[in-house]
Formats: C-alpha cells, sequence, structure tokens
C-alpha cells in the first residue's frame, strides 16, 4: 500500500520513550520537519518503547513482546520514522533477528522494517528534502551516534541539512564518530567508564569552540548535556531536529527556560 | 592463570585511577587506529578481501575435521608430530613430556596468547624450566611478572619511562649511567639480553597465526625476527595452536594475511612472515632437530554450531579492542583474563564460562565500532548480546536488575497504563526541575548522578501534547 512519492505519504511516528518523556519538544520538530516535507503525519497511541532495555539485557521474550505491539501498531503506514538512529535501528535490523525462528513471523518483521527510517535519513533519501527553511544564529560541532552511523548509515544527512540552516556554521570535532559513553543500560551499569569515555567526549566537543552540540539521539544528547552542565559549561545541547525545524528557541536540554 | 574477571568492577575502578596507565592508553587511541584507516583507504579491494577472508573461515569450520585431518597427515608427512590436546592441562602435559625427554632447562618463546591460554609459563616455573620470552613487550611484562594487556601488544599499558626503570633494576649487569632516552636503545639493550638466550635454549616455542592444511605448514607473523631465532635454533620447535587456526590452501592464508596487519598495525605486511613445515631435513643449513604441533581444542568444538561459532573466525589482529571505548578507558587487565576487548567480551565466557565473565559481555556501550572495523566481519556486539541472554536465562542477573526489567516491561506491553504512569511521573518531574531545568542528585537515578545532571523533563508527555492537539483539531473541524 505504499504511496506514490507524489501523493501524501502516511508516516507512523515512532515517538521513542525520551523523546515521549523528556523532550517531547523533539516529537513536534520532527512532526514539522516531515509535514512541511508533505508527509501526513500520525501518532499510534499504541507504543511505550522499542524494546532495547529488555533486547539489550538479554530479555528476548520482553523484547520480542514488545516488538510484536510495535509492529501491530505501525503496520498500517507507509512509513515509520524515529527522531533516533538507535530506536530506528532497532526496528529496522533487530526485529527481524527476533524472529528468525518462526518463518512467518520473520517475514513479517523484514515486511515492516523496509518502511522504518530515522528521522534526518529519511527526509534527505527517501523524501529527497535538499534543504530547510530554518535560521540559527551562531556554531554547532555535530555528533555522529553510533547506532544511527553504524546500522544506518547516517553521517552526512545531518549535516548537508544543516549546511542549509540560514546563519548556522559548523565546527566539526575530532572523533566524531566515536561512541559518548551512553549505551542505554551501560551508563548506570558501569558508571565509572561511562564517565570517562563521555568525558574525553566533551573534551572534543568543547575544543570545536561551537556554541552548541547536535546530534540525532536523545539518549546521546542526555548524557552529553548531563556530563557539560555538570562541569559547568554555556555549551547549549540540541536534538538535531529542533534546529533543522527553525524550533530552537526553547530551553535547550538540561537548561530551565528563560525569563 | 588466576581468573579475575567477576571483580571486573573493581579492576577497572583501579585502572580508570592509575596515571601511567591512562598514559599509555592514550596511545591506543590514536597510533593503531589513524593506521588502521590509512591502510584500509590505500586498498581499493580492503573491503571485498574482508568478505573472502571471513567467506575462507566459514568453509573451515564447516569442514574442521576434514581439514584437521588433513593437516595432521601433512605434518606427519614432513616429519613432524601433531598432539590432540582436549584441555590447557593436556597441552601442559604434552608439552612437558618433549622438553623433559630433551632435558630442556630453558625454553625461549616467541609470542603467544595460546600459551597464555594454557598458563604455560607458570606451569614451566612449577617444574624448573626457565621459560624466557624473546618478543619485546612479552619479554618486558615477564620482567614485570605480568602478563599481556593486549594481544598483539602485550606491554601496552606499560611506559616507556616504566621500562627504562625495569630494565635498570634487572639488567644489573650493565653501565648503571648508560643512556636509556630513546625507545631505539631499549630494544637493542633487550636483543643484546636475549642473543645468548636463543643459543641457551633447548626447545624454542611458538604459536602460529595459521596453520595450512594443504602443506601441514605453520605459519607465524613478527615484526622483531624473535619468532625466527626462537624456532631455528633449539634442539625442538613445538608449535602450540588452536583447532581454529587451519586454513584450507596457499592461496587462502595469502587473501587473509592482506587484511591481517592491515587491521592491526596498518602494515601491508608484517616484517616476518616465517612458513614452518617440519623438522630440519638433511640439506637444510639449520633448524630444530624436531618438530611438534600441539592442537589445542580447550572448549573450541563447542562453540562449532553455536551462537559463538563466527568467533572461532578471529586472527587475533587487535582491531577490535583498538577501536574500542570500553578498552580505551580501562585497558586489558582489568577484562581479568587473557583475551581482552569485545573479542575477549566473547571468547572468554566461551572458554571459562559466563558465570565467571559475565561482566565482559555486559560492559560494552554497543557502539558497534568492533564489528566495523573486524577483519573477518565477526558480529561482536550480537554474539555479546547472546551471552547477555544465557545469562538470564540462567538468572545470572542481579536481583534489581531482573526486578527493575520486570516492572519496565510490565508497563511497557501495557501503553494506556504506560502512558497514565508516564504522564503524571513526568509532570511531577517536570515541575521539580523547572528552576533549574536538570538534577544535581536523585533518588533511584544515583548511576546517572554520580557523574553527570539529569536533564529534567519539559513536563507534559509528547503522548498527552499531541491527544490535545488532535482535540483542538477536531474540534476546530467541527
Amino acid at each position: 500500500m505504499s504511496s506514490s512519492p507524489s501523493a501524501s505519504p502516511r508516516v507512523g511516528l515512532f515517538v521513542t520513550c525520551l523523546v515521549d518523556l523528556f523532550r517531547p519538544s523533539v516529537g513536534f520538530a520532527a512532526v514539522k520537519l516531515m509535514e512541511d516535507a508533505g508527509c501526513t503525519v500520525e501518532v499510534p497511541a499504541a507504543q511505550t518503547c522499542c524494546g532495547q532495555p529488555a533486547f539489550n539485557s538479554g530479555d528476548r521474550k520482553d523484547a520480542r513482546e514488545i516488538a510484536e505491539q510495535v509492529i501491530r501498531a505501525f503496520e498500517p503506514y507507509d512509513y515509520v520514522v524515529a527522531p533516533s538512529g538507535s530506536c530506528a535501528g532497532m526496528l529496522k535490523k533487530h526485529y527481524p533477528e527476533l524472529f528468525e525462528d518462526d518463518p512467518q513471523a520473520h517475514e513479517r518483521a523484514e515486511n515492516f522494517a523496509e518502511k522504518v527510517h530515522e528521522l534526518v535519513s529519511f527526509l534527505t533519501d527517501v523524501l529527497g528534502v535538499k534543504s530547510v527553511d530554518a535560521a540559527f544564529r551562531g556554531s554547532v560541532t555535530y555528533h555522529d551516534s553510533c547506532s544511527g552511523l553504524r546500522e544506518l548509515g547516517v553521517k552526512d544527512q545531518p549535516r548537508k541539512l544543516l549546511k542549509t540552516v540560514a546563519g548556522l556554521e559548523i565546527k566539526e570535532m575530532r572523533d566524531p564518530d566515536v561512541c559518548c559513553g551512553f549505551g542505554g543500560t551501560f551508563c548506570v551499569k558501569y558508571p565509572d567508564i561511562s564517565n570517562k569515555i563521555v568525558s574525553q567526549k566533551t573534551d572534543t566537543v568543547r575544543e570545536t569552540g561551537a556554541g552548541t552540540l547536535l546530534a540525532g539521539d536523545l539518549g546521546c544528547l542526555m548524557n552529553m548535556a548531563g556530563k557539560l552542565k555538570r562541569e559547568g559549561s554555556a555549551i547549549e545541547v540540541r536534538h538535531v531536529a529542533e534546529v533543522l525545524a527553525g524550533m530552537a528557541d526553547g530551553p535547550a536540554i538540561g537548561e530551565k527556560a528563560k525569563g | 592463570m588466576e581468573i579475575k574477571s567477576p571483580t571486573f568492577k573493581d579492576n577497572s575502578a583501579e585502572a580508570l585511577k592509575d596515571v601511567n596507565l591512562q598514559k599509555a592508553l592514550g596511545k591506543v587511541r590514536t597510533g593503531f587506529i589513524d593506521k588502521r584507516a590509512k591502510a584500509a583507504e590505500a586498498l581499493p579491494e580492503f573491503e571485498d578481501l574482508r568478505d573472502r577472508a571471513r567467506d575462507i573461515k566459514d568453509h573451515v569450520l564447516d569442514h574442521l575435521d576434514l581439514y584437521l585431518e588433513r593437516y595432521t597427515e601433512k605434518v606427519e608427512a614432513a616429519g613432524g608430530h601433531v598432539h590432540w590436546a582436549e584441555t590447557a592441562e593436556d597441552a601442559r602435559n604434552q608439552i612437558m613430556e618433549i622438553c623433559r625427554r630433551l632435558n630442556a632447562r630453558t625454553v625461549t618463546k616467541g609470542k603467544s596468547m595460546i600459551t597464555e591460554e594454557i598458563g604455560l609459563n607458570e606451569f614451566f616455573e612449577e617444574n624448573g624450566v626457565t621459560p624466557v620470552e624473546t618478543d619485546l613487550g612479552e619479554y618486558i611484562i615477564q620482567l614485570r611478572g605480568e602478563h599481556p594487556s593486549h594481544i598483539i601488544a602485550p606491554a601496552v599499558h606499560v611506559t616507556k619511562d616504566q621500562v627504562e626503570e625495569e630494565f635498570r633494576a634487572k639488567h644489573t649487569h650493565l653501565d648503571p649511567n648508560r643512556n636509556l632516552e630513546e625507545p631505539t636503545t631499549l630494544l637493542g639493550e633487550a636483543r643484546a639480553v636475549l642473543r645468548q638466550k636463543y643459543f641457551d635454549a633447548d626447545v624454542g616455542i611458538t604459536g602460529a597465526n595459521f596453520l595450512i592444511a594443504e602443506t601441514g605448514t605453520s605459519i607465524i607473523v613478527t615484526n622483531e625476527g624473535n619468532g625466527d631465532l626462537t624456532q631455528t635454533l633449539p634442539k625442538a620447535h613445538i608449535v602450540v595452536a588452536s583447532i581454529e587456526k587451519i586454513v584450507p590452501t596457499l592461496e587462502d592464508v595469502s587473501q587473509i594475511l592482506r587484511v591481517l596487519a592491515r587491521s592491526a598495525t596498518g602494515q601491508d605486511m608484517s616484517v616476518y612472515t616465517t612458513f614452518s613445515t617440519g623438522p630440519k631435513r638433511d640439506d637444510d643449513p639449520d633448524g630444530p632437530g624436531e618438530y611438534h604441533v600441539i592442537l589445542l581444542d580447550n572448549g573450541r568444538s563447542s562453540m562449532l554450531g553455536s551462537d559463538y561459532q563466527e568467533m572461532l573466525r578471529c586472527i587475533r589482529c587487535g582491531a577490535c579492542m583498538n577501536h574500542c571505548p570500553v578498552y580505551h578507558a580501562v585497558g586489558g587487565h582489568a577484562y581479568g583474563w587473557v583475551y581482552p576487548g569485545p573479542m575477549g567480551a566473547v571468547l572468554t565466557p566461551s572458554l571459562i564460562g559466563v558465570d565467571k565473565s559475565g561482566h565482559l559481555p555486559n560492559a560494552s556501550t554497543f557502539c558497534g565500532r568492533c564489528e566495523a572495523v573486524c577483519p573477518m566481519r565477526i558480529p561482536l556486539p550480537k554474539m555479546m548480546r547472546h551471552w547477555r541472554e544465557r545469562e538470564f536465562e540462567r538468572n545470572l542477573n542481579s536481583a534489581t536488575v531482573r526486578y527493575g526489567l520486570g516492572v519496565w516491561a510490565y508497563f511497557a506491553k501495557r501503553p494506556s497504563l504506560y502512558q497514565f504512569m508516564t504522564g503524571l511521573s513526568m509532570r511531577a518531574l517536570g515541575l521539580l526541575g523547572r528552576t533549574k531545568g536538570r538534577f544535581g542528585s536523585l533518588p533511584l537515578a544515583g548511576g546517572w548522578t554520580k557523574y553527570r545532571d539529569l536533564p529534567a523533563p519539559e513536563g507534559k508527555t509528547f503522548q498527552q501534547q499531541w491527544a490535545e492537539r488532535q482535540k483542538t483539531k477536531q474540534r476546530e473541524a467541527a
């Protein structure tokens, strides 16, 4: 039932649990970007989390049940889009793995996986978006979150669109492809090691002199923002969608409302 | 070797505080990575070669029995002997038997992780045989009474100043005022000290990077030439190798060699690639009088046909640990047994049990960089996850983790209830965090807030706001 590009594609937004709970403005930025690009965006109510906490803790049974719930809720859409490389990677790469022992369910998961995209690469690679109508005063540096980069090949897409934001300057950091130390439950199971890794990351962020740090995954962003704030840094941290949608006026991650 | 993997957390806390170690690890973070990237980029067919290398090993693992038999026949036809060792103990005893027969007092050794796995040096010392490590890195850590912290750079955790200090302390026959400023002078000194040991040795032991079935040849790759002296000069050369080192043909091995050094050190080829087939022949100018191969299983055959079979493709290049943020943070010793880094996180539970090494496959952010650079395309994160599944099945996780996961999953599978509960709690949390926009500490979030602030939620959840937006739209439409 996939629509032709000229018709308005029906997109199911997989909000992701962190965006839903901590930073809904990222979800609205995603909706705006896709609506501007001609999509009809819907948000199925029957969604919670992609199941990674269970999957990566070895709890395959719960991961599978959550995957079934997500597939059921999102099957009717032309596309399933998440403002996160990590959650999109889970839906696209790992859901089929969960059903390897059941040919019918596996095929269903494979068909579902084909429709799944990470937000920014969906805009550029599927919808053919070449520029955005947004302005941002200042310099940014962009961190490549691991799953988006290595599972889904998201690297040039956000940079290409960021270059079309009026007034924005990109200052690349050293090793933007090195993990920030978040790793889901890793950061609370091995806090000492996670802290070492994120400290190295914030060092490279500071070196750029950029005023704002961007990335495409809220988990990584909360980790890096949390560390930068603890270090007393004034660098603002935002999801890349906020900037691309021209919705970066509100408080940055971990900042209080102004005024 | 004593297993210290159960105290991984304490080991890593120590490692993070160790100033010398942290200084030494800085080299790993830059040197290896840049060199590998340049070497890979300079070879257009590098990615294709990785596919071929993977396919060759997959083929071997599917027909391992056949190739092992073929290999054995060929070794024996060349005048060598093959000894099958099911366990580490078998291997140690077989090696000791050869050494006793030859009245060996001194044994030189080329760099070999497999002899670490079977704890050979300790065993030799208990039995009155002196093992002499001849690889520079191995020699340094032998002097320091340590084990390797990296599979190709065993002394990567030691700074140059520490090496100098060790040499001055142990090489007491040399002028105490000698200049050891330059790394090359350290190398020269080690060479000079080791030179006589090669002649003293009765037996030389090496590992093997590959065993070739069609010719019965063992191969080692080195950069110092120490392996050649180790295996050529003594009365007997003993090769200790695990069963998955088999490769069918010379042609196959030349394919895999092209990805090995590039992935490891960024070299096109290692300085020495040495092929050994049988003992010295009558018309050979030199070579060992006896040639033995100890073929070690030590749990590997049980990995065949399991979720972990692909781990047996590993060619021990070290690229996974060179690119691992966790290894960069804590170094190799924290892993607590022979094999560190991502490959160790998969292999160690297979060899010593996940009950003793459960931290290893858990201490990963799943950043995937190891898999991205593995020349044999081993899906390391996937296999670490499989170990986590084994732990979960066997109830090896802590009660707190299981309870927390259970509660979370209960709600995650009930969207309406989940949204009701999260709606309430995020509003409360949002209000609490409003003044600062973040929390410096929060009950139950100590793991997070020990080192970083927790950004406060904005308030209403996305789902709440979306539902409101939909209602407004409907009202406007009506």
